[in-house]
């Protein structure tokens, strides 16, 4: 079976991130202060057809990473800038921190909100979610219309969250340019890579069909508990 | 209403020439998916606006802006970009062809090499989708300027678009994947200076003229 197939990639990033990993705050990992690059808990093919291993591949190992190093050596004349008490430069830091460490938010949590359809992927949300999005949207298939309404008007890069209000507790769309995070008053549930690396190997200029596709590998369990 | 509609222009050159630098199957995607799609949504944006205009509805009016600001720039943007490609190895591909504005260059950066290096760092520090631009500042022969612009916002008038290179992934991905420095670096091989250079000494006409 595909799926007990371990990949060799992933079982050396594995070894690679060795005992120094530990999680840390929204499920960042951090070894000797720097970020990491989080390894999947599925193979790159696992995803397939709505997204196929080539991209997976290229989109974890490659663009991910470049964000992780970005925000690392951004991180790094941070606090160089901080120890001279440079303020000027901590404030000229801003666009990258905001960039790269987005960049990094943004695919860790992507990551997480996905799986294989033998790990329950596209399987519906259920409980207060499910309630919540019922009474918000009028049922699942309204949302998902929605939601990928949302992508499609996207201008340029982007994500499309599924998001939840911190004051009010009500969820809603929203969508976020370039690497922008979500921060602030809402909190992050369901995030889908808009950016054209995330699909255009598949499917180049038809972005609506990934649109449609991605719902087959969404992790509704992990959007459950984020919501909690 | 206006019965005219945007149509997608030829190319120059064949969906090939431009290889090894890009290939025929971006070449082709590009023009014939991308550049159509922002042609078909600016006629659809020019047309509610005229519905709009004709019934006086300027709620509509404001809320169509930045559609037209998208689909219009990414339909100039392309226009302009074509046109300021050329296949590798043609005579609008030497800078030598270019006197004024090479001399421009050299006045402003130093040497054409420090230009090249200065254009390159400035594509590959944009974030997120846009274009790179060598813009002549107020007009032609202006102040020589390299920008970037964010998704499809065009160069403002008056400033003149010299030659733009768009840094959307679609533009280089099936290609070059993540290695978006081999593209930038490869630009330079298929930039057309002819008109660069007539661009630089007489502007640019309505690039949209229908």
């Amino acid at each position: 079976m595909a799926a007990l197939l371990s990949n060799s990639a992933r079982v050396a990033l594995r070894s690679g991130a060795s005992a120094t990993s530990k999680a840390g705050a929204a499920g960042l990992t951090f070894a000797r202060g720097k970020a990491t690059l989080p390894d999947l808990s599925y193979d790159y093919g696992a995803l397939e057809p709505s997204i196929s291993g080539k991209i997976m591949e290229i989109h974890h190992k490659n663009h991910h990473n470049t964000y992780v190093t970005s925000y690392n050596n951004t991180l790094e004349q941070l606090q160089e800038a901080q120890a001279k008490g440079d303020i000027a430069a901590q404030i000229a830091l801003k666009p990258a921190v905001n960039f790269h460490g987005g960049g990094h938010l943004n695919h860790s949590l992507f990551w997480e909100n996905l799986a294989p359809k033998s790990a329950g992927g596209g399987e519906p949300p259920s409980g207060a979610l499910s309630k919540a999005i019922d009474t918000t949207y009028g049922g699942f298939g309204e949302f998902q219309s929605k939601m990928n309404a949302a992508l499609a008007s996207i201008q340029g890069s982007g994500w499309a969250w599924l998001v939840k209000d911190k004051q009010t507790g009500q969820i809603g769309i929203r969508t976020y340019a370039n690497q922008d995070p979500v921060v602030g008053q809402f909190e992050p549930l369901l995030g889908i890579d808009a950016w054209e690396h995330a699909y255009y190997l598949q499917y180049q200029n038809r972005k609506v069909e990934y649109f449609s596709a991605i719902w087959d590998v969404i992790n509704w369990k992990t959007v459950e508990k984020r919501f909690a | 209403m206006a019965s005219q509609t945007h149509t997608l222009p030829l190319l120059p050159y064949a969906y090939d020439a431009l290889e090894p630098v890009i290939s025929k199957q971006i070449m082709e995607l590009h023009h014939q998916k991308h550049h159509q799609t922002y042609i078909n949504n600016l006629n659809a944006a020019l047309s509610a606006q005229a519905s709009a205009t004709a019934s006086n509805d300027v709620p509509t009016l404001i809320a169509l802006q930045q559609k037209l600001r998208f689909n219009g720039g990414g339909h100039i943007n392309h226009s302009l970009f074509w046109k300021n490609l050329t296949p590798p190895g043609t005579p609008g591909n030497d800078l030598g062809g270019a006197p004024t504005l090479r001399q421009a260059i050299v006045s402003r950066w130093g040497s054409q090499e420090a230009f090249f290096k200065a254009f390159g760092a400035e594509l590959l520090g944009l974030q997120g989708s846009g274009w790179g631009w060598l813009v002549s500042k107020g007009g032609p022969k202006g102040r020589l300027e390299i920008i970037t612009t964010k998704d499809q916002d065009p160069v403002n008038g008056p400033d003149v678009p010299v030659f733009g290179v768009d840094m959307w992934e679609h533009a280089y991905y099936l290609q070059y994947l993540n290695n978006k420095a081999d593209y930038v670096e490869g630009i330079w091989k298929i930039i057309n200076w002819a008109e660069a250079e007539k661009r630089y000494t007489a502007g640019v006409e309505n690039p949209l003229k229908l």
